[in-house]
C-alpha cells in the first residue's frame, strides 16, 4: 500500500466505530448490550441503514428496465454497488459478481448449475469436516442425483484441516473442492491458497465458502486463484438476504442458468429462449435492489480503513479473551487452530452450553450456543455444542471483561 | 411400563408455580427456582431415551416418554440442559396426571406468558420446548 493512500485512510478508533453502530447503544434485560454473536450476523453501521432508507425514500424503482429517472437512478446505484464490491475483492470485471441471497444460495447455484452439467457417476467432490451445513447439503444433493461421491477432509483435534490427508484424497476422480475460508464454529482459517493450488494440480475446481472470511479481512480472488468465492452481505456489515457469488468468467459463461424468469433472458419464444449475458443470466427475477445498494455502502464503509488495522484489533480481543479464559476453572476452548479469526468457542465442564447462553443473555451478553450448524464437526469433537463468542471491529476489551464477569456469575449459579 | 411418579401436575400445580415465581424479583431467583424444579423430576431411565422419544433442538435435546393410565397421561421427561429440564417441569405441571381433554384445553401460551418465559416457546431452532409441547398436544388429540 503506498503512503499517499494510507494517509487518506481513516485511523481506526474503537469508540468512534462503535458509535456508528446505533443498535449497540441499548440495554438488554437491564444491562448494556454486549454483542458477541458477530459470526452469526454483524451489526450495521448508520451508513448502511441510511443507504437502505435513502433507496426507499428517494430512488425505489425496478432496475434495468424502466424508462424514467427513478429507474435510471436505481439502476445506476445497483450497478455501482456491484462495481464497488467487485473491486473490493479484486474481480477483473464487475460482471463476474452475481448477486444471490447469500452464501447458501451461491453454493447452491454452483452445485446445481455447474454440478448438474459436469459431475457424473464415479466423480468425487471434497468438502471438509468443519463445513457449515450449507456447504455440505447442496453437494450431498447433487452427488446423490448424479451418482458422484462426497468425501470429507478430516480435521485435527485443534480444529485444523489435515493437509496431508487432503493431498492423499486428491486424485483425478476429484472434480470439485468446496471449503470454508474460515470455520464459523471455531474460527480456524484454512490454508486455502495451498488447497486451491493442490486441487488445480489434479484439475479440480475450487469454491471458497467465504461467509466468515470477508468479515475479517480483504479477499483478493485473483491472488487466491479460486474458481468461485461465495459470501453473505449480512456478516460483513450489510443487510440480510443479500450476498454474492464471484466466479471465473469462462466458467460462469459455460454454466447453464439454474433459475428461469425475467431479467435472465434475452429473447423468449415457445420455440426456445436465449439467455442474457453475465451476470444477469444468473439473476432471475427482480433482485434485492435495496440490499445490493446497502451492501455497496457496507463495503464503502470498510474501504475507509486499512483492514489490517481492523484485523489487528480483533486479534487483540481474541488474545485478551484467551488469556482471561485461563482463569475459569473447567473452561475448555474448542478449536485452537494456529491461524484463527476472532472466534472463541468453548465449553465448561459440568455445564451445558444452552444454560450458559440463557444466563449470559439475562446479563445482556449475546453469544451463540449449540452446534452452530456444523453437526459433523461437533460429532468429531464428541460434544453437543459450544458457547461461541465472536468479535467484530466494534467490540472492545470492556466487552470481553463483561463476558467473563457474566460468565463468573453464571458458573457460580450452575455449579 | 409404569413410569415413575413425579410431583408435577399432582403436588405441584401450574398455580403453585405461578404463585412462587411472582415472589421473585431477580433473574437469579427465577432461574434458580426453574433449575431446582428440573432437579426434582425423577430420573428418566436411559433405556427410555430412544431416538423415537427425542425432540431435537439446535441448542439442547429433550426426551419425552408417555403412557395412558386410567384415562390419564403420565410422562417421563429429561433434557441435557438444566434450564430446559426446569422448563420441562413447568410444562409437566400442566400436562402430567391429566386427561387428554385437559391437555388439549390447557392454554400453554398464556401460561408461558404469565411465567414471562414466552421466549422459550419460540418455534423451531431453539431448545425443543415448543416441539415438545406440540408432541404432547398431538398425543392427546390422537387418543
Amino acid at each position: 500500500m503506498n503512503a499517499e493512500l494510507s494517509q487518506k485512510q481513516r485511523r481506526f478508533n474503537v469508540d468512534e466505530v462503535r458509535a456508528e453502530f446505533p443498535i449497540l447503544n441499548q440495554a438488554v434485560n437491564g444491562h448494556a448490550l454486549v454483542y458477541l454473536d458477530n459470526a452469526a450476523t454483524s451489526q450495521k453501521p448508520q451508513a448502511v441503514i441510511d443507504a437502505l432508507v435513502h433507496y426507499y425514500q428517494c430512488d425505489n424503482s425496478n432496475v434495468h428496465r424502466g424508462a424514467h429517472a427513478l429507474a435510471d437512478r436505481a439502476t445506476a446505484a445497483f450497478e455501482n454497488a456491484r462495481a464497488s464490491v467487485a473491486s473490493a475483492i479484486n474481480s477483473p470485471e464487475a460482471k463476474q459478481l452475481i448477486w444471490t441471497r447469500g452464501t447458501t444460495e451461491a453454493i447452491n447455484l454452483v452445485a446445481y448449475s455447474w454440478g448438474r452439467a459436469n459431475l457424473k457417476a464415479g466423480d468425487e467432490v471434497l468438502v471438509s469436516a468443519l463445513e457449515h451445513h450449507s456447504n455440505i447439503v447442496p453437494w450431498q444433493l447433487i452427488c446423490e442425483a448424479v451418482g458422484a461421491k462426497l468425501k470429507a477432509i478430516p480435521v485435527s483435534a485443534k480444529g485444523e484441516l489435515d493437509l496431508e490427508a487432503y493431498q492423499a484424497m486428491l486424485s483425478d476422480k476429484v472434480k470439485f473442492v468446496s471449503v470454508a475460508h474460515v470455520s464459523n464454529a471455531l474460527g480456524s482459517i484454512n490454508p486455502i491458497e495451498q488447497m486451491i493450488a493442490l486441487a488445480h494440480e489434479v484439475g479440480a475446481l475450487v469454491l471458497i465458502d467465504g461467509a466468515q472470511g470477508l468479515a475479517h479481512f480483504d479477499v483478493d480472488v485473483q491472488a487466491l486463484d479460486c474458481d468461485f468465492y461465495a459470501f453473505s452481505g449480512h456478516k460483513v456489515f450489510g443487510p440480510t438476504g443479500i450476498g454474492g457469488l464471484w466466479g471465473k468468467k469462462a466458467l460462469l459463461e459455460s454454466m447453464p442458468p439454474w433459475q428461469g424468469g425475467g431479467e435472465m433472458i434475452e429473447t423468449v419464444s415457445f420455440d426456445g429462449t436465449t439467455f442474457n449475458q453475465l451476470p444477469y443470466k444468473f439473476e432471475a427475477g427482480t433482485p434485492d435492489i435495496a440490499g445490493v445498494i446497502a451492501l455497496g455502502a457496507a463495503f464503502n464503509y470498510l474501504k475507509q480503513f486499512d483492514r489490517r488495522e481492523l484485523l489487528a484489533h480483533e486479534s487483540e480481543l481474541l488474545a485478551y479473551c484467551i488469556e482471561k479464559s485461563k482463569a475459569i476453572d473447567g473452561l475448555v476452548r474448542v478449536g485452537e487452530a494456529q491461524h484463527c479469526a476472532s472466534v472463541f468457542s468453548f465449553i465448561v465442564k459440568g455445564t451445558h452450553p444452552a444454560d450458559i447462553g440463557t444466563l449470559l443473555d439475562q446479563q445482556g451478553v449475546a453469544v451463540r450456543t449449540g452446534h452452530h450448524c456444523v453437526q459433523p464437526l461437533m460429532q468429531n469433537f464428541n460434544i453437543p455444542g459450544t458457547v461461541r463468542a465472536s468479535f467484530s471491529i466494534y467490540n472492545s476489551k470492556a466487552d470481553v471483561d463483561a463476558l467473563f464477569a457474566a460468565l463468573d456469575k453464571v458458573l457460580s449459579f450452575l455449579r | 411400563m409404569t413410569l415413575p411418579t413425579m410431583p408435577f401436575g399432582d403436588d405441584i400445580t401450574t398455580e403453585d408455580i405461578l404463585d412462587t415465581l411472582s415472589f421473585f424479583e431477580s433473574w437469579e431467583e427465577r432461574y434458580k427456582y426453574i433449575i431446582d424444579l428440573g432437579k426434582s423430576l425423577p430420573p428418566m431411565e436411559n433405556a427410555l431415551k430412544t431416538d423415537e422419544r427425542i425432540v431435537r433442538g439446535c441448542q439442547s435435546q429433550v426426551w419425552v416418554a408417555s403412557e395412558l393410565r386410567d384415562g390419564k397421561l403420565f410422562f417421563a421427561v429429561d433434557s441435557d440442559a438444566f434450564i430446559v429440564k426446569g422448563l420441562l417441569a413447568l410444562v409437566m405441571a400442566a400436562y402430567n396426571n391429566k386427561t387428554p381433554a385437559q391437555v388439549i384445553d390447557f392454554d400453554i401460551e398464556s401460561y408461558f406468558e404469565a411465567l414471562a418465559l414466552i421466549k422459550h416457546l419460540s418455534p423451531t431452532r431453539g431448545n425443543g420446548i415448543k416441539a415438545m409441547v406440540h408432541t404432547v398436544q398431538e398425543l392427546a388429540k390422537a387418543i
